[in-house]
């Protein structure tokens, strides 16, 4: 039976599937709920400075983008941090943690960038007894127009600058939560390392507008006649944050930095492939808001199902087991062949592979006149458009053609050696072939 | 009052107005707008889909049902419309279990097709119930086009016509139009008098004039047609009824089963509509069903629908079987009427088991005995009527695939016609292409 038992920068808690910093964590009744139903751990929602707490927008602040059967794919929000008083927090965090000793309990921190302000709040958090704290550099809404959130995950020297002044007055992990809303994750990654952070959590929020209300012609959510950007998470923006995921991993300088997973994670699959792309813990707001906080029995039950298959008895043991299989483009091999195959027994003749593949890729797939659809190897390049698009799953495969044999495309004999762009004839800058 | 269905002879009153009501309350429910959103998200978009290949008006089906999806059903309707006016009706009363549906790749795949029907009903009632007619007359041609019947094939034609600038005259024997929509067709497949609404919002393309009371051969002839218009459509269907050529068919309550079913469409007050203990129906096809199923929602105690070939051998499709038997109808297959005897408490009808050896149907020699207050005659029925001057094909007027006839200018489709099936879809399809064809030789 695999052990989901999870240390992340000596955080411990009895499973990997935190709730991310949201409104699902935003006070005591929803996080005590939570650990009643069977999560990990919580990152509360994030605290300000003490004074008067910021305020929030009396009209919708979701926006949603639906899938089939208005499945939520995409959410967007103008939240923003905690409405309620910091001391209220405070208390709250400090009972909760007292009677759940063995969840983890993080506390995500916005204030401004200002030694002072960290100074003082940082204590109090302290206090609390919480294991650790998240420092939200990554709202891109509403508090970035007061220089706070994304403001300061966009400027990496913001981001060392502040971490090393959290490192300095707290004595528990300090993670920072990155900011998408940049064109290199890298960069803030490495920044918040040198400024001696535990660990990086990504991603935050993406700017957004998630939808436009056609009739009174503006953004949605709309308050009164008017919309801003939002931040957009859920399934969605699973794809950019796993890239991001796997640019930190993989690069030599930042590969070592612990990262908790965010974004769009929904089912044990999804936690699973983060992990795989090196992520120690996932957190998860969209997929609890969507469903409330059961499906982490499900999250739980599929992961260590899947780890008995593999053979995996913690998750260390495949943590980051698909890092060193991202690469760049350029070194994909390039003498690598396959060929779409349509199984006839699955195939229910819906034709739009066909559709698919005549009227916008390589017109590869033949239909005769009783609906029967093969794949011309001859014109199939195997892009998997057809895979993709086909309604029954594992219908239409890609095969790889076995060295030796012809592709009948190009006419060329499929070579075993590996041959990518950094040695093609076709690539001025290649080098030559040893 | 206090009939019941065990009161002996045939008696109105065997239920109370509610539970009639409740009898004959639409068969399936429409879908309101989240079921509808749900269905039509179960639509794969099919290439070169075979539904549309299925149905004779060709409805382009996965754009209507994405249309559907992307919240806009009255453009929906429209791309019904185009290809089939009488898409309402249809919605409700195609087999769509042996059409469009029966050849949904989701059918093949898991044996729930795409709702098909019900979505179309959805989209067309959404359109309706806003009043909006989504087509306009083109300029007059200056063309008259007489059609004789206000059924499926000649209001399809008529408004194909108008659509395209000629005038039509419709002559009608009835008091009322709509065809077998309005007299034939199961009550609860066309609740709250959807067949003169249908009928009203149809005609309100304008250019159809429809004088009632005429009937052919009484009220006009065929060259008066021709002398008065440009063109004539033959629409009028069947108007006889196929005997049983058995001792005892004159017995008094040996009827027509259509002409209890056009009673009963047209009764204001069902409860007032007289039906007996034991009810015997021969026949195998839609009228059948549709007699044997009523009268069992009435009140009849007993309804046997016999039929003299096999269960595959029904015309009405197993769907139509399944609907009988789950309302209380005995189906007996393999049994064939020998005689219908006068007894002292109604009648007797005598059968002979059947069995088909090589392709033929043969007594096996055993009978037996249904009693019955009532017997419905629903072996199909047959043209009566068509002038001489057509020609005809296996008892019907013999048409091209243009619907045109032997006489020039003239053109039939319907269930009077050859080709197709007997169906309210067939017939609008032939209907509308015929009225193309008009259009072509008259313009031509």
């Amino acid at each position: 039976m695999a052990d989901l038992t999870s240390n992340f920068v000596g955080i411990t808690s009895p499973n990997p599937f935190w709730l991310a910093s949201a409104p699902p964590t935003d006070k005591e009744y929803n996080v005590r709920r939570a650990f009643e139903a069977g999560w990990g751990g919580v990152v509360w929602k994030t605290l300000g400075s003490e004074g008067p707490p910021v305020v929030n927008v009396n009209g919708p602040r979701y926006g949603v983008i639906h899938g089939a059967d208005r499945r939520v794919l995409g959410l967007n929000n103008i939240e923003l941090i905690t409405d309620r008083d910091l001391f209220q927090n405070l208390e709250e965090i400090k009972r909760v943690k007292a009677d759940y000793p063995d969840r983890a309990i993080i506390v995500s921190l916005m204030v401004p960038c200002e030694e002072e302000a960290w100074k003082a709040i940082l204590p109090l958090v302290e206090d609390t007894g919480a294991d650790g704290i998240e420092l939200n550099f990554g709202c891109p809404h509403g508090m970035a127009e007061r220089g706070m959130g994304s403001a300061v995950g966009q400027v990496p020297e913001y981001i060392e600058m502040v971490t090393r002044w959290c490192k300095q007055y707290y004595s528990k992990p300090v993670i920072v939560k990155l900011t998408p809303n940049i064109t290199d994750i890298r960069k803030p990654a490495a920044a918040a390392m040198r400024g001696g952070a535990d660990a990086v959590s990504l991603i935050n929020t993406i700017n957004s507008i998630v939808s436009v209300d056609l009739d009174v012609m503006a953004p949605e959510p709309t308050i009164d006649g008017k919309g801003t950007h939002g931040g957009y998470c859920g399934p969605a923006v699973k794809p950019i944050a796993m890239n991001m995921v796997a640019e930190i991993a993989r690069t030599p300088e930042t590969s070592k930095l612990p990262i908790s997973g965010i974004g769009g994670i929904t089912t044990w699959r999804d936690a699973a492939e983060y992990m795989a792309l090196g992520c120690g813990n996932v957190q998860v707001c969209t997929a609890a808001m969507t469903y409330g906080f059961k499906i982490v029995q499900e999250m739980k039950s599929g992961l260590s199902q899947w780890m008995d298959e593999k053979g995996y008895s913690s998750i260390d043991d495949f943590k980051g087991m698909a890092v060193p299989n991202v690469t760049d483009w350029q070194y994909l091999n390039l003498n690598y062949v396959a060929k779409a195959s349509i199984n006839q027994d699955d195939c229910i003749s819906c034709g739009r592979c066909f559709a698919a593949c005549e009227d916008t890729s390589h017109q590869a797939i033949l239909m005769s006149e009783d609906r029967v659809f093969t794949v011309n190897d001859a014109e199939c390049v195997a892009c998997n458009l057809c895979v993709e698009v086909c309604p029954v799953e594992d219908c239409i495969t890609m095969v790889p053609q076995a060295p030796g044999t012809v592709d009948e495309r190009t006419q060329k004999v499929v070579v075993k050696e590996h041959g990518d762009w950094t040695t093609h004839p076709n690539n001025p800058s290649a080098v030559a072939a040893e | 009052m206090g009939n019941s269905a065990a009161t002996s002879g045939i008696v109105s009153g065997r239920k109370d107005a509610q539970a009639l009501s409740d009898s004959f309350k639409d068969l399936h429910a429409p879908l309101s707008d989240h079921e509808a959103l749900v269905a039509s998200d179960r639509c794969y978009f099919c290439h070169d889909a075979p539904c549309v290949t299925a149905c004779p008006t060709s409805i382009d089906i996965p754009l209507f049902i994405r249309q559907i999806g992307t919240g806009t059903p009255e453009a929906s309707a429209k791309t019904i419309f185009e290809q089939n006016i009488l898409g309402g009706m249809c919605a409700r009363v195609c087999p769509t279990e042996t059409l469009c549906e029966q050849v949904c790749v989701r059918e093949v795949a898991e044996g729930k097709p795409v709702e098909i029907g019900r979505l179309q009903r959805y989209a067309t009632d959404t359109l309706m119930a806003a009043g909006v007619h989504p087509f306009e007359r083109a300029a007059t041609t200056g063309k008259t086009v007489g059609i004789v019947g206000a059924g499926p094939a000649g209001l399809a034609c008529a408004h194909k016509l108008a659509v395209l600038g000629h005038d039509v005259t419709i002559y009608e024997a009835r008091k009322k139009g709509g065809g077998l929509n309005e007299f034939g067709i199961a009550a609860y497949k066309s609740v709250n008098d959807f067949a003169q609404k249908e009928l009203d919002w149809l005609l309100s393309i304008g250019g159809i004039t429809i004088r009632y009371g005429m009937a052919l051969g009484e009220d006009m002839s065929l060259s008066a047609l021709q002398a008065d218009h440009d063109a004539v459509f033959f629409g009028m269907g069947l108007g006889g009824v196929n005997a049983l050529r058995c001792e005892g068919e004159a017995l008094e309550n040996v009827t027509n089963a259509v002409d209890f079913i056009s009673d009963l469409r047209q009764a204001a007050d069902l409860s007032q509509l007289a039906v007996g203990r034991h009810v015997v129906v021969i026949g195998g096809g839609m009228t059948a069903v549709d007699v044997a199923v009523q009268s069992k929602l009435l009140g009849a105690q007993d309804v046997a629908l016999v039929y003299r070939r096999d269960k595959d051998s029904m015309s009405a499709s197993v769907y139509e079987q399944e609907l009988a038997t789950s309302k209380g109808v005995r189906i007996i297959y393999n049994a064939q009427p020998l005689r219908v005897l006068r007894e002292a408490a109604g009648l007797s009808v005598e059968f002979a088991y059947t069995e088909t050896e090589g392709g033929s149907l043969t007594q096996t020699g055993e009978t037996f005995c249904l009693p019955a207050d009532q017997v419905f005659k629903a072996i199909g029925q047959s043209l009566t009527g068509a002038p001489e001057a057509l020609a005809l094909q296996g008892g019907k007027i013999k048409v091209d695939a243009n619907g045109r006839t032997s006489a020039p200018k003239v053109w039939a489709g319907g269930d009077c016609a050859t080709g197709g099936d007997d169906l309210t879809v067939t017939a609008v399809a032939e209907g509308r292409d015929a009225a193309l064809d008009i259009h072509t030789t008259l313009l031509g």
